[in-house]
């Protein structure tokens, strides 16, 4: 089982934490952590469930429900809203026909915003999965969406 | 056989234009004349820029640079310069500021002003590859503190060099570290925070991505100098890449024996790891990330005990952003002294600023310490794009303030900035033009700080919150007599309760606005006016009638149907049915529909 | 790592072995693969260089990657190394505009004026 492996490439020390959380996440067909997760997660640790249950919340980008296979994240601060971050992010959500925080039915895309990416000189930006992508306009941005859609990515 | 010269005849359509050709064949003929051919090339290159200067001449590697070279000037200049080495000065480019002759090429643009230091590798090595570091001399200053220097003449060079934290509140560096090395343990931590969360800062990110080498060796330093053995980079999940590029130098690292045990063959052992945050900016905060390093939920904690005394697992640690640990081995290569020498009295070296927003040339700037704000933006920022002016600089991310144009010639250091109500944060410039409203991005970084706020304390949590309701109101045009100055008082209360950094510096944007922009926030309340036309509630849309081509396309795209007339008739906004939602004048192609605000 | 004495054996030989490859290889193109290179497109435009410069059979033709720079509006940035020749930089690249830069700077040696941002010494 995937958990397990995961856990065992790990020492079981409390600082390890969040590198499983992530790992966890990662592996996950939808891209979150379950509550079975963090159960054997605090068996695995020694600690107690609601000090993982704390910390899995307490981040932002450990997600405790389903979400699609690529998360996208637009940036939201203040150098991509200058340059337009708020008409790039009405474009995704009709793009996709979901709002912030929702994810596609056909669950390939969740929308997010996210604190700054640090590209500020090729504001306004947006990450989907690990890969960032700046100077978006609402052309480049439909053909983003198009491809990854296709799965020419 | 190499020529001594190289000279760079610019044949860009321009420069030719001004016969740029005949220049070089004139030139060709003197040096055959001189019997120099041999020792000199003559290369016709693509276009170099300053085509108002044109014929434009290139000389290597002096990097001379004339302007205006007439065929009548070759003579002078192969004589005088190329065969008795004394450049023609009359024809030398001057710099328009200055006045003063520029006698070298890269003294010009962007990076006229710059002194590169932390950034020296960025973008000039393969960050994936240690040989290309060490061929830049990496290492050796690693090398040259644990073989020939003690602990404290290293630190005593850091106090010499002046060196503060480039984080944002600008600690003395040596006495942080000096309290770390002070304490008695017997394990001890270096950390560097890279958790860069500011809004408009990428410097670190650069850093690690270009040069992680740099960052590793500045931290072995600091484990050398205070007795530590182990350090943790805590890196941001947002930064991919850097965490990839630093996972891989220091496994490069270790394996050649930077990290590891017994450095360059000393008692010092020093091993790096890599700590990936989960998206919270107040883990920037040391003691929250002290706390996510350990696996805790980020929360901060009051101090002292300062982590120097009390760090990660209660252990004593010294915790330095990215920036500060990559001037380290500079101080240690070229001592103290040589850094002091760069700066103004109470800020030395230089500082990396990433300029964004409404700003011709964005980027990162590496400034000595010292250079103006203007020089900043203007100079090598480039000013606002055409047709637009810089009305703030927004300095030092959600923690900073904004500072205006009257100010601009202050010299950026760390205190000049704090009297300003701005400050240095990590450097953060986020400029601003009269099509942004101050208001709406003062709640902007408040909406910021309330998100990211953890909760611990009551000031944060319910005060941001407040002042964020108050700004809302008034952006919707519902602000009242009283609401300024009740911005004030929340602000004032949190800056001087708040638990942390987060806290105590979350009004600060809203505090500066209403400092220096008390008229936007008082247009908004009483005239219910945004001259930015931003906020979208005081924003009303007209149709001119005389542009209008009545082509109906504002009324397919209006969601209200708000728009009346068909194609031939000239269409009219219904203000009744009008949500203010921008399509129409987004979409007009003539230009007439007029954005209003205040003016009924 | 011994001492210092053999870092500095070690620096020179790294410093000779960065001259042979641009020796063997007579252009480099350093493409900025930083995050806001790579944002910018910086990726297509690295794969663009391999891509036409396999069609091409150039064999003394190597390309690598490097940092930010700083110049993050003119991103993605490339840089093209020849020895004796300053280095030429080329701003907001695409691959169409690569395909346009090996045709004419890397085959015929002529810079393309139109994507320059500057020339720099070495």
């Amino acid at each position: 089982m995937k958990r397990k492996e995961i856990l065992r490439k790990y020492e079981a020390k409390p600082d390890n934490l969040l590198y499983i959380l992530h790992d966890i996440q990662d592996a996950s067909p939808y891209n979150y952590v379950t509550e079975e997760d963090m159960e054997e997660i605090a068996d695995f640790l020694g600690l107690p469930y609601s000090k993982v249950y704390g910390t899995a919340t307490f981040y932002s980008m450990i997600s405790q429900k389903p979400r699609g296979k690529h998360v996208i994240r637009l940036c939201d601060s203040p150098p991509c809203h200058l340059m337009g971050s708020e008409s790039i992010l009405d474009i995704l959500k009709e793009e996709l026909g979901i709002d912030v925080g929702q994810t596609t039915p056909d669950m390939l895309f969740t929308l997010e915003i996210t604190s700054c990416l640090g590209v500020c000189g090729v504001a306004p930006a947006m990450m989907i999965d690990e890969e960032v992508f700046g100077n978006l306009t609402p052309k480049k941005l439909r053909k983003i969406i198009k491809d990854y859609r296709e799965g020419n990515v | 056989m190499a020529h001594r010269l190289n000279v760079l005849v610019c044949s860009g359509a321009s420069c030719i234009s001004n016969d740029s050709l005949k220049v070089k064949e004139a030139m060709l003929a003197e040096i055959d004349r001189l019997g120099l051919n041999k020792e000199i090339k003559v290369i016709e290159t693509g276009c170099m820029g300053p085509c108002q200067l044109g014929p434009v001449i290139l000389v290597y590697p002096d990097e001379t640079l004339y302007k205006k070279v007439q065929v009548e000037d070759v003579r002078e200049i192969v004589e005088q310069h190329f065969l008795k080495g004394r450049p023609v000065e009359r024809l030398m480019y001057k710099s328009p500021l200055t006045d003063e002759l520029v006698h070298k090429s890269s003294e010009v643009d962007y990076f006229q002003k710059q002194v590169k230091i932390v950034l020296a590798n960025c973008g000039n090595i393969d960050p994936e590859s240690i040989e290309e570091y060490i061929a830049v001399g990496g290492y050796e200053a690693l090398g040259k503190a644990v073989t020939e220097m003690t602990p404290d003449t290293v630190l005593n060079e850091i106090k010499i060099s002046g060196l503060r934290g480039r984080g944002g509140g600008g600690f003395p560096t040596h006495m942080k570290w000096m309290f770390t090395k002070n304490e008695k343990s017997d394990e001890k931590y270096v950390i560097c925070n890279a958790d860069e969360g500011d809004p408009g800062a990428f410097m670190d990110r650069s850093v690690i991505e270009g040069d992680p080498h740099t960052l590793i060796e500045g931290m072995a330093i600091a484990g050398y100098v205070v007795g530590a053995s182990k350090g943790y980079v805590y890196v941001r999940a947002e930064y991919p890449l850097a965490i990839e590029r630093l996972q891989k130098a220091i496994s490069q690292a270790k394996d050649v024996g930077f990290l590891g045990e017994k450095i360059f063959q000393s008692d010092f052992s020093f091993d790096l790891e890599v700590r990936v945050g989960a998206g919270a900016f107040v883990c920037g905060e040391e003691t929250a990330l002290i706390h996510s390093i350990e696996g805790k939920r980020g929360t901060p904690r009051p101090r002292p005990p300062y982590p120097s005394a009390s760090g990660v697992w209660g252990k004593p640690t010294v915790l330095n952003n990215v920036e500060t640990y990559a001037n380290v081995r500079h101080i240690i290569l070229n001592g103290g002294a040589w850094m002091a020498k760069i700066g103004t009295e109470t800020s030395k070296g230089t500082k990396v600023f990433a300029l964004s927003g409404t700003i011709k040339n964005t980027g990162l700037a590496e400034v000595p310490m010292g250079t103006t704000i203007r020089e900043l933006i203007y100079d090598i920022g480039g000013g606002a794009p055409e047709g637009h002016e810089i009305k703030a600089v927004q300095l030092g991310g959600p923690s900073g303030g904004c500072v205006t144009p009257e100010y601009f010639d202050t010299p950026i250091d760390y205190e000049s900035l704090t009297q300003l109500g701005a400050m240095m944060g990590s450097g953060g410039v986020i400029a601003m033009d009269e099509t942004a409203c101050m208001v709406n991005t003062a709640k902007f970084f408040l909406d910021f700080t309330c998100f990211e706020s953890c909760g611990k304390c009551t000031p944060c949590r319910v005060g941001l919150k407040q002042m964020y309701g108050l700004l809302d109101k008034i952006t919707k045009g519902e602000g009242e007599e009283g609401d300024i100055e009740a911005l004030e008082k929340l602000g004032n209360t949190i800056k001087t309760t708040a638990l942390c950094g987060l806290g105590q510096t979350a009004p600060n944007p809203v505090l500066s606005t209403i400092k220096y922009f008390r008229h936007e926030y008082e247009e908004h309340i009483h005239d219910k006016k945004c001259r930015a036309l931003v906020c979208k509630d005081l924003i009303s849309y007209e149709i001119d009638a005389e542009k209008c081509k009545a082509c109906t396309l504002c009324a397919q795209k209006c969601p209200v149907d708000a728009i009346r007339g068909q194609r031939g008739v000239i269409h009219v906004i219904e203000q009744e049915k009008c949500v203010s939602c921008g399509s129409c004048y987004d979409v007009c192609p003539f230009g007439a529909v007029q954005r209003l605000s205040g003016e009924n | 790592m011994k001492n210092l004495e053999e870092l500095r054996k070690l620096r020179e030989k790294a410093q000779k072995e960065i001259q042979l490859r641009s020796k063997d290889a007579k252009i480099k193109v350093v493409v900025g693969m930083g995050t806001s290179g790579i944002a910018a497109g910086a990726r297509e435009v690295l794969k663009a260089f391999i891509t036409e410069i396999n069609q091409k059979n150039l064999t003394d033709v190597m390309v690598t990657q490097t940092g930010e720079k700083g110049m993050s509006s003119m991103e993605p940035i490339v840089e093209i190394h020849e020895e004796k020749k300053p280095v030429i930089i080329y701003g907001d690249m695409n691959p169409s505009k690569v395909k346009k830069v090996v045709e004419e700077h890397i085959v015929n040696g002529k810079v393309v004026e139109d994507y320059l941002i500057s020339m720099e010494e070495k």
